[in-house]
């Protein structure tokens, strides 16, 4: 226990901005696991492991002697097609069953991923430099790296394109529509099946976005895809699903508890701190709804 | 009943006689026998009460910690035992050892089992997938802290004190043997014991429809406390023989492993059958001779074997060996088919 980070408010100042500009990119992942969610009636363990596959790109992109911030224009593209790839080959058969079943499946996918980028990448902690510098603010008490800002702003630039897309275009009119009924989507013609893959495919080039910029941002590692699935789950059900402000705010939210759990409890407790939150938050839940049942008692 | 009187003392022979007909696999038959231990248990809560958990890892590396500390720390002091690591400057007698063994088996198991009440008013009453996240949650977040907790290792690990020298005897294998073959024979009778009794068809329907058994007058979140702590007993016990056999501990590659005990014990159930006593035990069998045959061929790709594995049977296989045998020949499961009915329902489809 360290509680330096109230007695000297400057670190508590850096902790929020950290926090703030490291939620953005959660609530991003968050987004595309909402969307999923809603539209397929899936949640999809491997979230996590698509997004660090995402950040592998943007890491080959930095080996080769590319910028890796054209990672975030090139990991969706590829993204896209591994996640209609997946969609195809396993998810196709999970939508309509039970939930559980999902789960397990995707589970059998992440740890699938987890070895094959174990496999082709190495175990190493990788960071793909983007060499943006730092901005000092508050007489260099508060240090952002430029690569955060970048980050979040990048994030926040995909989020409104796609909010406009899913309102404006007719593939977004569709998912919105199977989202509401499938059943009545597909009598008024629309292919749900395309539908799906498209859902799917998109959540992973959110995915790919967010993991590319977290390999510029962070560090990218094969075996750290299950905390940000988790990360993603939690911010998906306090905000609830198709509400992008409440995403946003909670995805900050759990950014900046994480930068003080980092802070007061020490860096080894920091995913056990985001854990525990999970487990915490669906026990609010799980009472508060409970009082709600009292009607029928 | 003279019939499953002889299958039952035909196993019970083997069971006791294979360390000596199969001394080389010895570990194997030790880790078999934990292995079908917590399939059971799992199945008590995904199978019987459709409580799908992966959360059970958290009793396992529970006890698995619990027994090593207190046949250490009985003795001992745990702080030094663990900060000197893989040099022992401590030995157990074998009366100390056995004794440590002993208490520590009591406390791995019946720890959980409070824990397990303690949570399970919170946890319990979740429902669905949310259940099964907030378990997956745990067993994550109990690795990652454990990892963190000096006395008992942090990340270097904790090594079980090491089996003593009786008399010259290298007796090792098969006192670990005999003892998960005990904690095994136990955990079968319990759970069949409870299975034929009114608790089982409570838990039943609690999985078919929890709201409508709550209208019958069941006090549904007692009886799911109750089979999550016999659940978390068992567990408990299985985890600190394995703690034992295996002699260190790692908080997330040996205890809170949840990426491989966690979804074996989920994988092995739904392989054998959820919802049947035999289901687990046999889907454990055929899980551990697949994975102990071919994790060997696909050296360093296990895991992408595993995830291959899960995928094939969730999606294509979700009914089990017991469902597809049931499917094939539901007489042999005191099931009253009509032929005509049969055929009838054949031409249906």
């Amino acid at each position: 226990m360290d509680f330096m980070v109230f007695q000297y408010p400057m670190i508590s100042v850096q902790a929020c901005l950290d926090g703030i500009l490291l939620g953005i990119l959660f609530a991003l992942v968050a987004y595309g696991m909402a969307l999923q969610w809603g539209v397929m009636n899936i949640i999809n363990i491997a979230q996590g492991d698509l997004v660090i596959l995402g950040g592998y790109i943007a890491y080959f992109m930095y080996l080769y002697g590319i910028h890796p911030a054209w990672g975030v224009i090139i990991a969706p593209i590829i993204m896209f097609f591994v996640g209609v790839g997946l969609y195809k080959l396993v998810i196709n058969k999970v939508v309509d069953r039970d939930l559980f079943i999902s789960i397990l499946a995707t589970f059998g996918i992440s740890i699938l991923f987890m070895q094959l980028m174990n496999f082709a990448f190495g175990a190493d902690v990788v960071l793909a430099n983007s060499g943006y510098g730092t901005t000092f603010l508050f007489d260099s008490a508060v240090v952002l790296p430029n690569s955060k800002i970048f980050s979040a702003f990048i994030s926040i630039l995909f989020a409104i394109c796609l909010v406009v897309y899913m309102k404006k275009s007719k593939l977004g009119r569709a998912i919105r529509a199977t989202a509401q009924n499938s059943r009545a989507a597909k009598i008024l013609g629309v292919d749900t099946e395309k539908v799906y893959a498209a859902t799917f495919g998109i959540n992973a080039a959110l995915c790919g976005v967010a993991g590319a910029l977290i390999s510029i941002t962070f560090t990218i590692h094969p075996y750290m895809g299950l905390p940000y699935t988790i990360r993603s789950f939690m911010i998906v059900i306090v905000a609830g699903l198709g509400n992008l402000p409440g995403v946003a705010l909670s995805g900050m939210g759990l950014g900046v508890f994480e930068e003080f759990a980092d802070y007061i409890l020490g860096t080894e407790f920091r995913i056990g701190a985001v854990f525990l939150l999970l487990v915490l938050i669906l026990v609010y839940r799980r009472f508060k709804l409970s009082r709600k049942r009292e009607y029928l008692k | 009943m003279s019939k499953n009187i002889i299958l039952y003392s035909a196993i019970l022979v083997f069971g006791i006689t294979a360390p000596f007909i199969f001394p080389a696999f010895k570990v194997q038959l030790s880790i078999l026998c934990v292995l079908i231990v917590l399939a059971l248990t799992w199945n008590i809560q995904g199978g019987e009460m459709g409580y799908n958990t992966f959360g059970n890892i958290l009793f396992y590396g529970l006890g698995m910690y619990l027994c090593a500390s207190v046949q250490v720390g009985m003795f001992f002091p745990l702080a030094e035992w663990t900060e000197s690591g893989g040099e022992k400057t401590f030995v157990h007698t074998p009366a100390q050892f056995f004794q440590g063994m002993a208490v520590g088996l009591v406390v791995a198991a019946v720890v959980p089992t409070i824990v397990a009440g303690l949570i399970g008013y919170a946890i319990l009453g979740l429902r669905g997938h949310y259940f099964a996240i907030c378990t997956l949650g745990l067993g994550v977040a109990a690795g990652e802290i454990s990892g963190g907790i000096e006395i008992i290792g942090a990340g270097q690990g904790f090594t079980t004190p090491p089996f003593p020298d009786v008399g010259g005897l290298e007796a090792r294998g098969e006192f670990f043997y005999l003892l998960s073959f005990v904690a095994l024979v136990l955990t079968f009778l319990a759970v069949r014991a409870i299975y034929s009794t009114r608790f089982k068809l409570i838990l039943n329907a609690i999985r078919d429809n929890e709201d409508k058994a709550e209208a019958m007058g069941i006090q549904t979140m007692k009886y799911k406390i109750i089979g999550w702590m016999i659940s978390a007993f068992f567990c408990g016990l299985a985890g600190g023989i394995m703690g034992g056999l295996v002699g260190y501990i790692d908080s997330t590659d040996v205890a809170f492993d949840g990426r491989e005990m966690g979804v074996f014990m989920v994988l092995m159930a739904i392989l054998g059958g959820k919802g049947t006593l035999w289901g687990p035990v046999i889907g454990a069998t055929v899980f551990h001779i697949f994975k102990e045959g071919f994790w060997t061929f696909f050296l360093g790709w296990q895991y992408v074997a595993l995830g291959v594995l899960i995928v094939v049977i969730v999606i294509y296989f979700p009914e089990g060996i017991m469902g597809w045998l049931r499917e094939k020949y539901p007489e042999r499961f005191g099931e009253v088919v009509d032929e005509a009915d049969r055929k009838a329902q054949v031409e249906l489809k």
